[in-house]
């Protein structure tokens, strides 16, 4: 029988490969474990998560990437994925990044413009950027600390730049009237960020704030010429900083980068620019760029979150394909909130009956399994977060649920026959449908009975499960949610989902973790300089909050990437969460 | 004198077919409704459809022991059966055999036959009830647009234009999102499908509604109507005793064909996934789950098949029924 099924499998997955040849436009896709040439490295699952594979330091080539939609946007003060975060560092070049390479290193940050990380005065309230020299504009125009105060100041217009991330907006000490470069050209930003000299950049934060060499190395940091800043228009010509700069750009279709002759190598010990040129096709069909990249028309996918559950069903059961994906843990939870809003899940005894009688093999099957979905969540920290400890307060055996448990908590919740309530997800979402229909056949065993209801994911959040009224007046008790983190330390990923005070009328992330030890081990945690004594304090809080059980964790996420045709230097990056794009290399 | 004459029997009279039973008992009489049944049923296709029909309903209302005899409850897992790592079912086309008669669905292994045969039920329910609600509007309406006319006949026919230019699938996209759960002292889903068979039905009366108006405003200038208003019976009498009888036929013949088109746009909103909540199990639902596994023949296949065969049975059915009513239309 399982022979059998096994050679059914081959087959389809055989078919599937010639299907995806016609689709991809021709290739050898039949013959994917020859791709390798040179043998500098065998194909095998896994092997870009700890080492480099396929290392090189051959120069030369033309990097194909692609994108499934379009670019938030390619202005450095404008986006917010992941992707262009990691992408983006082709062209520009932030005060500090993320170590590039494999393993658990790829989570520290290392200078990037400056030449040490950032040093702390008065507490944390103030961080100073020393400049490295010899730092040039695509244009040959030295590269100076104003650059990059003004790259900040201008971030701070989210009319102009509705995408970028909003934490310097709230961390710095931002002047009562300064409402961006735009409105109020004329007001000195300086009380926030300030260029004491040229090579010198100062920030001013609002209180005391120890994962500032996070938030830097993102790019609201990267320097922005005035002189040639167009405002939103800026992310048509982007002036580099970086290795490449823009050929063409044509947005919404493509885009192409070369070499920048200004850069200067010497000044850049993170990065080898290999290609000589990149190319990138926006908004290819999702399906059909798992089929180029199988078939090795395109080097690279953009986006770095995984294959298509349709390309999932060819990779996975072929030997030869699955050999040239990794499957790397992100720093991403699925989950289900709790909610103590309403009874009697406002007695701690119940929220536990939920957490002994949900079956997490179940809802990790609703995932996408243990490959595409991710691995089994006991808490809520994931583990490529710097610091997190695992634990497990409600193991069961074989993490299938305990049934008598649930029901001694159920009874001390003095509900021993169960009760009812209900649990939203998102309708366009299908694995949190298949969670929601799994948790509903477990719960059921306990007598809890759920009422799943479906809403659209553009508006969950603002008028269904994060709207605290909604929440209340529809008696809803779990909730669907996922959350992912902006930097891999216990405050980028934990803050947002766990602090109460962040909890307003709508639009809420934290649907259910309302506890005020929880709140002040956050303050404590913040103003921590002592990254050992820091990341102690953020397990401190997981702890607190799977004590209280407002959080049933279900996956910590795991990606399916596909290393691609003929491409050199892939590895997986735990800071990026994706491939680290500025070390690949073409053959 | 004001009561009205004895006219019982004036409908039969009206008939041209009563004529002939008026003409004395050696010449067996046939109804329009027998010749109807006769022509009906030389129809090979529209017969099949009818047979097809009557076991969709058998089907539906026996669901609960049938599944007990084929399969397994609708809403059982069986995450054995399935790959952990690719989530497809382990056996061959769908784990397709003797224990699952027509395979487990990806991802939870649930029996897909259990869940097509469950899922029967809530396409004909609101198939059938929206038309319901459809006709019983869409005639009353009609009926009285056609019969009184004037601005009658012109705020009617108003009304039914703002219907039709509805933007129905957004509205119900809308509304369906925002049901509450409790509500008309229903509950639950069968809040949900409650509200579907109004939603459907109350929008889909005016394509009833301008058939009965048309048909009404021929039948209202001939000779029985004449008749009968001229021995003095009033616009109810006529309007239910005279007219209503005879626009049966047509009435029968376009909630037929109504009938698949609600069954479908219910499995479109379930689609969108604001039909009926999971984990009930609805044809279309199935069918949107199954978009994610389109590598899986037989997990789209079978729920599009269900819909597909029942809208071509009743769709069969329907023309079958107007061509033997009318064989004109033809």
């Amino acid at each position: 029988m399982r022979r059998k099924s096994a050679l059914a499998a081959a087959a389809t997955a055989a078919l599937a490969l010639v299907l995806s040849a016609c689709g991809g436009g021709g290739g050898t896709a039949q013959q994917p474990a020859q791709s390798a040439s040179g043998g500098a490295a065998e194909p095998a699952f896994n092997a870009g998560l700890t080492s480099v594979f396929n290392p090189s330091t051959k120069k030369g080539g033309t990097l194909k990437a692609a994108h499934s939609a379009d670019w938030d946007s390619l202005d450095p003060g404008d986006t917010y994925y992941g992707y262009s975060f990691n992408f983006g560092r082709f062209y520009w070049r932030t005060l500090t990044m993320y170590k590039t390479g494999p393993g658990p290193e790829g989570n520290t940050v290392v200078p990037d413009l400056a030449e040490g990380l950032g040093e702390a005065s008065d507490g944390g309230k103030t961080w100073t950027y020393k400049l490295r020299s010899g730092l040039k504009f695509e244009d040959g125009t030295p590269i100076t600390a104003k650059d990059v105060a003004y790259a900040v100041a201008r971030s701070f217009d989210k009319e102009t730049f509705p995408h970028g991330p909003s934490y310097l907006n709230e961390l710095l000490a931002w002047p009562k009237d300064f409402k961006g470069v735009y409105k109020t050209p004329d007001v000195d930003y300086s009380a926030a960020v300030e260029a004491k000299d040229d090579l010198t950049v100062v920030f001013h934060l609002n209180k005391a704030f120890s994962s500032m060499d996070y938030v830097v190395q993102m790019p609201m940091t990267a320097p922005v010429p005035k002189d040639k800043d167009t405002g939103a228009k800026y992310k048509e010509k982007v002036v580099s900083s970086g290795p490449y700069k823009f050929e063409s750009n044509e947005i919404g279709k493509k885009f192409a980068l070369v070499r920048n002759d200004q850069w200067d190598p010497a000044t850049d010990p993170n990065r080898p620019a290999l290609p000589d040129r990149i190319e990138v096709q926006l908004n290819v069909n999702a399906d059909d760029l798992d089929n180029q990249l199988i078939a090795g028309n395109i080097h690279l996918d953009i986006p770095g979150t995984g294959m298509q559950p349709a390309a999932l069903g060819k990779v996975l059961p072929d030997p030869a394909l699955k050999a040239r994906t990794d499957n790397p843990i992100i720093p991403r939870l699925w989950y289900v909130s709790v909610i103590p809003d309403n009874p009697p899940l406002d007695n701690i005894e119940c929220r536990k009956a939920v957490m002994y009688a949900a079956d997490r093999v179940a809802n990790q099957t609703a995932y996408g399994g243990e490959l595409a979905g991710g691995e089994i969540a006991t808490n809520v920290m994931p583990p490529p977060i710097v610091g997190q400890e695992k634990f497990d307060l409600y193991a069961s055996e074989g993490n299938k649920g305990d049934v008598a448990k649930a029901k001694e908590a159920l009874a001390a919740c003095g509900q021993p026959n169960g009760f009812s309530t209900t649990m939203t997800f998102r309708a366009d979402r299908p694995r949190e449908k298949a969670l929601a229909e799994a948790m509903e056949q477990a719960l059921a065993k306990v007598g809890i009975k759920l009422t799943l209801k479906g809403f659209p994911g553009s508006s969950y959040f603002s008028d269904y499960a994060g709207n605290t009224a909604y929440v209340k007046k529809n008696g809803v008790g779990l909730a669907a949610h996922g959350w992912g983190s902006d930097w891999p330390d216990g405050y980028g990923f934990m803050q947002a989902i766990v602090d109460s005070r962040t909890i307003r009328p709508a639009g809420n992330y934290n649907l259910s973790v309302k506890n005020p030890e929880v709140d002040k081990l956050i303050d404590q945690a913040s103003a921590e300089l002592d990254a050992t004594a820091r990341a102690k304090l953020w397990v401190e809080v997981d702890k607190k909050v799977m004590e209280d059980a407002s959080i049933l964790p279900v996956v910590w996420a795991k990606s399916l990437l596909m290393r691609g045709k003929g491409v050199t230097n892939v590895a997986y990056n735990e800071g990026q969460s994706m491939f680290d794009y500025v070390l690949l290399g073409v053959e | 004198m004001t009561a009205p004459l004895d006219v019982s029997g004036s409908a039969a009279e009206a008939h041209p077919e009563a004529v002939l039973v008026g003409a004395g008992k050696a010449i067996q009489g046939r109804s329009l409704t027998r010749i109807a049944w006769m022509r009906l049923r030389r129809d090979k296709l529209a017969m099949a459809g009818g047979i097809t029909v009557i076991l969709l309903i058998l089907v539906a209302i026996f669901s609960t022991p049938i599944i007990a005899a084929f399969g397994h409850p609708p809403l059982e897992f069986h995450q054995d059966q399935i790959d952990q790592s690719t989530l497809l079912p382990k056996g061959a086309f769908g784990a397709m055999g003797g224990e699952f008669l027509l395979g487990i669905e990806p991802v939870n292994g649930r029996d897909v036959f259990s869940r097509i045969v469950a899922g029967a039920g809530i396409s004909l329910l609101i198939g059938f009830l929206a038309t319901i609600l459809s006709v019983v509007i869409g005639t009353t309406l009609g009926v009285i647009a056609g019969y009184f006319g004037g601005w009658v006949d012109q705020l009617i026919g108003r009304i039914m234009d703002v219907f039709l230019a509805f933007p129905l699938l957004v509205f119900a996209i809308a509304l369906a999102g925002v049901i509450p759960d409790k509500g008309f002292g229903l509950e639950g889903n069968s809040l949900r499908i409650a509200m579907l068979i109004f939603i459907i039905g109350f929008f889909s009366w005016p394509y009833i509604g301008r058939i009965v108006r048309g048909q009404t405003l021929s039948l209202r200038e001939r000779e029985f109507v004449d008749a009968a208003r001229s021995l003095g019976a009033r616009n109810g009498y006529i309007l239910f005793r005279e007219i209503l009888p005879n626009l049966m036929a047509p009435i029968l013949v376009y909630a037929t064909l109504l009938i698949p088109t609600n069954i479908l746009f219910e499995a479109g909103l379930s689609f969108l996934g604001v039909g009926i909540n999971p984990p009930t199990p609805t044809w279309g639902g199935m069918l949107s789950e199954a978009v994610r596994f389109y590598t899986l023949p037989h997990f789209v296949i079978f729920p599009g098949l269900a819909i597909f065969i029942t809208v071509l049975a009743f769709n069969l059915f329907g023309d079958g029924l107007r061509d033997a009513f009318d064989p004109r239309a033809h």
